[in-house]
């Protein structure tokens, strides 16, 4: 027997007040998205945002200053070790430079996805008590991150004008690289909170992988280091596509968007794509498990 | 009037360990399934299916818009299952819903509260997950804080709040949802007796809007009061669904917990401390079938314990209570030095007395006639059930007590009415 769509909300009319059937019935495999369900919770999404981002400071001593500061000590770390030290090539660039450009765009990254693959099992509590669409918390666990983001993007500009690199029109690319960093972000959230809420070893692999993807994307070296085809296979992983594209948009360095970008592009919204399925498939079982 | 919900054979099946029961178990971890694997490879059919059970099954039923439901039941009878399916938050494994209206559900009272926000702020963030939309958030933001009583603190982080304004609160935001549909979980079961009257009052003001709502509940007296309708639940299935008066009534003499005598023999770890100790609590049925109470029936109830210092002014407090937490009466015994050893107090109860229901027995033991020693709650509990009755009429007879006070009925002859309307 075919299952009609689980819960189908649809108008009926729109008098005031508004008159609403709910339908629920229980659905087997794979779920529509129901992205307009979504759209109609926006502002709890944005609610749970803000939530996010007011209470991710309090109670520290250093408050908003943590969004800047981590960029800038691993900068810093990257700069003794890999700079000075190894001597690592970083394409002619003054290497804090070079490194800071990166970290920028990967701190987001990171911490969007570390906060996203945890965030449906610490907002376990709204998950078995109230109904709404669940990838609102993932999504708003990303978002959050969005103010880190600008605030450290603002001491990378001051420091790269302050090193003497001026920007160019490239830059107007740059919140194309930003979404990039968006789409990728959410995509590997989207899997691993989902995957977190039944295996909890995920919590436990996920500081291991954002290592082990840190040194798989061209933050403490270049991608020139890479040569073609190979450079181009490279781009499967979504964030050398935002890292070289942070350093062509800020300091001119490297290439402009090329086939690496796209396949960048194409790995990082079938994450997305995937992760979004994948997370709706599971949906239906959080609140009986986390 | 047309239904505002329709359940039509409403199943919901959980994996055993899968359950609120225990939750440690109820995630896989990776290894769980490593180590699974090499024997799903060579048993094929046994074993496959973790074991499975219906924590809901063929549930159906009709609310017709703007009734008041109550569903009663045992703990882990389905009931915040069904709320639960209800409210969407988790998915029916079988049967089919209908729900005509705004459905608001409060199975907690303040979800999503951030004890590092300010009150002001968790009334937006709490008023957006129960599904209000900012603008009605902001429309109702003055009548919520006036209903909280917290105008004074309204800027301050809500970890700060004491708990009964924690409460307060979370709870006024709740009742200022307007949804046409409430589904509300035993949120009266939290805060002091006060908070509890002000829910309630709510409740019955929403109620009387004509919103339909379906209430948990283990209040039986609120039940009663507030719903004209009760669901009975048990194991997972409908076991009666009618008046709310009526399938209360039935529900409490099905559950009623008969334990007539309480002892503990060890002057050690009894209850109490070291100034005294309990020995024993017992009801004596005092007629020739002494295994049943009847409204008839005299009883004696009869305490011990062991008192450890000698010359301490002693005394026993009982609450006689109905199984609805109504109290009967409280009566102290006498109060007097006691000498060092076992002490008992007893006490008759005449028949012709209590009315048929359930009872239980609360105790202090008085120090000096003004100090709480220690407080027993629910020591033993009893049973009374309807005696045999002259008459025609069988049904239940309300009230706590079911007194035989003495009646006077005469005739006052045929003629002297007659004659003084003849007149």
């Amino acid at each position: 027997m075919k299952s009609p769509p689980e819960a189908e909300v649809r108008t009926i009319s729109n008098d005031e007040p508004p008159s609403r059937v709910t339908e629920i019935t229980p659905v087997r495999g794979w779920a529509p998205l129901k992205l307009r369900e979504l759209w109609a919770h926006r502002e709890l999404l944005y609610f749970l945002t803000w939530r996010e981002i007011k209470v991710r400071y309090k109670q520290t001593a250093l408050g908003v200053a943590w969004a800047v500061l981590q960029p800038l000590f691993t900068m810093a770390i990257f700069t003794i070790f890999f700079g000075r030290l190894a001597k690592m090539q970083s394409d002619g660039l003054p290497y804090s430079v070079f490194a800071l450009t990166a970290l920028t765009p990967w701190t987001f990254f990171s911490n969007g996805l570390t906060t996203s693959s945890n965030s449906l099992v610490t907002n376990a509590n709204l998950i078995t008590k109230v109904y709404f669409p669940r990838l609102a918390i993932p999504l708003a666990a990303v978002f959050s991150g969005g103010m880190d983001f600008l605030l450290s993007f603002v001491l990378l500009m001051a420091y790269t004008l302050y090193r003497g690199y001026w920007p160019t029109w490239n830059i107007f690319w740059l919140p194309g690289f930003a979404l990039l960093a968006v789409v990728t972000s959410l995509g590997v959230g989207l899997w691993l909170s989902a995957l977190n809420v039944e295996y909890r070893d995920v919590r436990y692999t996920v500081p291991f992988l954002t290592q082990v993807w840190l040194f798989a994307t061209p933050i403490a070296y270049p991608s020139s280091l890479m040569h073609e085809p190979w450079r181009t296979v490279y781009g499967l992983n979504p964030m050398v596509g935002v890292v070289e594209g942070f350093r062509w948009a800020m300091l001119g360095s490297g290439h402009p968007p090329d086939a690496m970008f796209f396949v960048s592009c194409l790995a990082a919204v079938a994450l997305l794509i995937s992760g979004t399925f994948y997370f709706r498939r599971m949906e239906r079982g959080f609140a009986d498990i986390v | 009037m047309p239904n505002a919900i329709e359940v039509r054979g409403i199943g919901k099946q959980y994996r055993l360990g899968a359950t609120r029961g225990d939750r440690q178990y109820s995630y896989k971890s990776l290894r769980d399934i490593l180590t699974a694997l090499p024997r799903r490879l060579f048993r094929k059919s046994e074993n496959k299916q973790p074991p499975m059970f219906w924590a809901l099954k063929d549930i159906a039923f009709d609310v017709p818009a703007g009734e008041v439901v109550g569903l009663i039941g045992r703990n882990g009878a389905g009931k915040s299952t069904l709320l639960k399916v209800l409210s969407r938050v988790t998915d029916p494994t079988e049967g089919r819903i209908l729900l005509h209206g705004r459905v608001g559900s409060l199975l907690e009272v303040g979800t999503g509260f951030h004890p590092e926000l300010t009150g002001r702020e968790n009334i937006f963030m709490n008023g957006a997950i129960l599904g209000m939309r900012r603008a009605e958030i902001t429309r109702q933001f003055d009548a919520i804080v006036a209903f909280a009583e917290v105008e004074k603190f309204i800027d301050t982080a809500v970890k700060h709040y004491s708990s009964g304004m924690y409460l307060r609160l979370a709870f006024a935001v709740a009742a200022h949802l307007e949804p046409e549909i409430l589904l509300v979980d035993e949120v009266l079961a939290v805060g002091d007796a006060a908070f509890q009257k002000k829910c309630l009052g709510k409740m019955g003001d929403v109620a009387r809007q004509g919103r339909t709502i379906i209430f948990v509940s283990h209040n039986m007296t609120a039940l009663r009061s507030l719903c004209t309708r009760a669901v009975w639940l048990n194991e997972g299935r409908v076991t009666e669904d009618g008046p709310s008066a009526l399938v209360v009534d039935h529900y409490l003499q099905k559950n009623a917990a008969s334990n007539l005598e309480s002892r503990w023999d060890d002057p050690d770890t009894a209850p109490g401390d070291h100034r005294a100790r309990l020995h024993l609590a017992r009801v004596n049925v005092k007629s020739e079938r002494t295994d049943q109470i009847t409204v008839d029936t005299p009883i004696e109830l009869e305490f011990q314990y062991w008192n450890f210092t000698p010359g301490a002014e002693l005394n026993i407090s009982i609450f006689l209570n109905t199984l609805e937490e109504v109290c009967v009466f409280n009566i102290a015994s006498d109060a007097a030095p006691r000498p060092a050893g076992l002490i008992r107090h007893t006490v008759q109860i005449p028949g012709a007395f209590l009315n048929a229901g359930s009872y239980y027995i609360k105790l202090f033991l008085v120090l000096e006639q003004t100090r709480v020693m220690f407080a027993h709650n629910n020591l033993i509990a009893f049973e009374v059930a309807d005696g045999p009755r002259t008459g025609r009429w069988y049904g239940r007879i309300p009230g706590v007590v079911r007194p035989n006070f003495a009646w006077k009925s005469e005739a006052l002859g045929p003629q002297a009415d007659a004659q003084a309307h003849a007149r």
